[in-house]
């Protein structure tokens, strides 16, 4: 294969103009959070740099990080996908089907060796070998690792790469993991959401193609451009949430006047993800705009966290509804009833000894 | 050791300790003098997180289940932010405290050092531990010590020193995400999050230790007044003005 062409030379050729592609720049660098001096950083890299190889591999999975990946507005994913990267396979969205597919994944690796950037959407599960899940006649869990091997850096779409979302919660039957489980040797970059907002799946690879290596990550593995801030951070509703006005149920008055959602179970204190300032579907709003509390989709077993409507979670082992408060004020009442026990019968023992001698001198060990 | 003697107290009168901390008294018919356990950073440090803890449980539990909504307008209240407040100012409190106290455990003698630390490898202990049991289930018979009986000293490693570690570190954890991930805070308590895996658990965490420390608590009062009452020797005394009287 000859040189990958660069995106400008290839907008240029599809007849957009350099006026064009250098507000997409200017959009591009403030989708990132970067000063606007960055758009120029961004209109040299796709001026200069060849556009990345991609394969993107699927797993256990819904396919929601895909849906919500091409409906990105800022910068648009057909501008991604077509332009800044080489997404040069991708079963689910691909046209090559069948043998002609398995033909091109295994070029991409064999030219473009140590080059290519490997996007995992869903995961592998290891259970009963593997074969839960069977891409092209195999175990998913080997064509990942062997995709893996010659990668230059992994991206784990969605919180099922991350972290392992439902198909791993409780009891997880088919012992599915995410992806760095099984990866243990290549930077892996972790975009959780269930699924991830479009704009920062493709504010990572925009930030990747234009400055050659990946964002600062969390201690986590998540860029922090992105992650750095919880849902209950930069919350329009936070003034009510300080406040102390907070909605019960989902019909009363503190729903209707846009209170805080906590006590209905909102995730927001504890989850961190953008959605509170990038928000969704362009921008039009996010759960807690439309009055339904933060699930915790993008953070490690939010589906055992539950329940959803409830602000504490609670101990299945326990019996069902048991929280924290519950086992501990139950505990609570039994060892009050049994100190009052104890101190009766401690009284009737002290009544059978002298007043003011505490315990009897020959009962006494010293 | 002369310090734990008051200078008054004849030699013959001292009460001694013994392998395991019990007090050999002195013999049939002689009065036995006081002893002075806790020095005043111990009782200071115990009475200052007795009060931190107080206003922790009852703001923590605010904070965990929130009182019914204030009426008017979001911007003439702050609530919420200053129960928030409290608990973490109380919490500040609370870790300055434990730290210090770190600190006598260093050099405050056996007496400062003795619940954070478990001789778990002494048979004996564990034997004293089955007396002590006995004792309290009212079969067996009362035994005095200098310092904390084992098995009390057994449930505060357990109940108090373990889930105090736990709320400290959870706490402050959450304390930094609040902050920030940029913050300092964030830099010396966001391991915590690695450890227990998310922001979720690591509240649970939080609020499953408060009830540890709440159920130790209640007994743990309820026997100091209970062997105040029934021992030969006074308990009370001991974290007020650091002596022990023997009757
Ligand atoms: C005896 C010690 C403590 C007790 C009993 C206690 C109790 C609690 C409880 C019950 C909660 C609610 C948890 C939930 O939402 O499920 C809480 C939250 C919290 N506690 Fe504590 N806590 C203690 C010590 C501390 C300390 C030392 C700090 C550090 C400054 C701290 C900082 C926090 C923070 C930051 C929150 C979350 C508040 C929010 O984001 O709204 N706590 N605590
Ligand atoms: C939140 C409640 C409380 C907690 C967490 C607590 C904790 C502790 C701890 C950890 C010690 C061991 C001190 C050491 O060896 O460094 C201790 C000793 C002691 N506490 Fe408390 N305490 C609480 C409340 C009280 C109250 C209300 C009383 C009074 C009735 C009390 C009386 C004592 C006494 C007398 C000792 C010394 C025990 C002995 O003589 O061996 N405590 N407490
Ligand atoms: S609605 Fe949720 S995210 Fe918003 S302030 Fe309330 S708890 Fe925080
Ligand atoms: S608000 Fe919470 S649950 Fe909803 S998409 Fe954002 S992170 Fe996920």
């Amino acid at each position: 294969m000859g040189r990958q062409e660069t995106f400008y030379e290839l907008i240029r050729r599809q007849g957009i103009s350099r006026r064009n592609f250098l507000k997409f720049c200017s959009l591009s660098a403030a989708s990132l959070g970067l000063a606007p001096h960055f758009a120029g950083t961004i209109a040299h890299a796709m001026e200069t740099k060849p556009r990345v190889p991609v394969i993107w591999l699927h797993g256990l999975e819904c396919t929601c990080c895909t849906e919500s990946f091409i409906r990105s507005a800022h910068p648009l994913a057909k501008d991604v996908i077509l332009s800044m990267v080489s997404l040069d396979y991708d079963d689910t969205i691909m046209a090559a089907a069948g043998h002609q597919a398995e033909q091109a994944i295994e070029d991409i690796m064999r030219d473009y060796k140590g080059q290519y950037i490997l996007a995992v959407e869903g995961n592998p599960p290891l259970g009963n070998d593997g074969t839960f899940c069977i891409p092209g006649g195999r175990p998913f869990v080997e064509k990942l690792k062997e995709v893996a091997a010659d990668a230059a850096a992994v991206i784990a779409w969605g919180s099922c790469a991350s972290w392992g979302c439902v198909q791993a919660a409780k009891p997880n039957p088919t012992t599915a993991v995410p992806i760095h489980k099984v990866i243990t040797d290549k930077p892996i970059i972790k975009v959780p959401g269930c699924p991830p907002i479009a704009e920062v799946m493709t504010g990572v690879i925009t930030f990747y193609v234009t400055f050659g290596q990946l964002p600062a990550l969390d201690r986590q593995g998540r860029p922090l451009m992105f992650y750095g801030q919880r849902v209950h951070d930069k919350c329009y509703r936070r003034g009510h949430f300080d406040a102390g006005q907070f909605s019960e149920k989902f019909d009363d008055f503190g729903a209707r006047a846009g209170y805080c959602l906590y006590k209905v179970g909102c995730r927001g204190p504890t989850t961190y993800n953008a959605c509170s300032t990038t928000r969704w579907n362009e921008g039009v709003s996010f759960p807690i705009g439309s009055g339904h509390g933060c699930l915790g989709c993008s953070e490690p077993d939010f589906w055992d966290n539950g329940p959803f409507y409830e602000r504490l979670e609670t101990f299945p082992q326990f019996g069902a509804e048991m929280s924290a408060d519950r086992i501990g004020a139950t505990a609570a009442a039994i060892v009050g009833v049994g100190i009052a026990a104890h101190a009766g019968i401690t009284a009737l023992r002290q009544a059978r000894v002298k007043p003011n001698t505490p315990v009897a001198a020959d009962e006494r060990v010293v | 050791m002369s310090k734990m003697y008051h200078p008054s107290t004849p030699l013959p009168s001292r009460v001694r300790e013994g392998h395991f901390g019990e007090a050999i008294l002195p013999p049939a018919g002689v009065q036995p003098g006081p002893v002075y356990v806790y020095d005043a950073a111990i009782r200071l440090w115990h009475w200052v997180t007795f009060l931190a803890i107080i206003v922790l449980c009852v703001t923590g539990y605010f904070i965990g289940s929130p009182l019914p909504s204030v009426g008017g307008e979001a911007h003439e209240h702050y609530l919420f932010g200053w129960i928030r407040f409290t608990h973490f100012a109380a919490g500040m409190i609370l870790g300055v405290a434990f730290v210090l106290r770190l600190y006598r455990v260093l050099v405050g003698g056996k007496h400062a050092r003795q619940i954070f630390w478990i001789p778990f490898w002494s048979l004996g202990w564990w034997k004293e531990i089955f007396e002590e049991v006995r004792w309290y289930l009212i079969i067996g018979k009362p035994k005095e010590y200098v310092g904390h009986n084992p098995l009390a000293h057994f449930a505060m490693f357990f109940m108090f020193v373990l889930p105090m570690l736990v709320l400290l570190f959870t706490g402050f954890a959450l304390y930094a995400e609040g902050a920030g991930v940029h913050t300092g805070w964030y830099t010396w308590f966001g391991w915590v999050f690695s450890v227990l895996g998310d922001s979720m658990t690591v509240r649970t965490w939080h609020h499953a230790a408060m009830w540890v420390v709440i159920l130790f608590s209640m007994v743990h009062m309820y026997m100091a007044i209970r062997e105040d009452m029934t021992h030969r020797q006074t308990t009370i005394s001991a974290m007020i003005s650091g002596w022990r009287f023997y009757r």
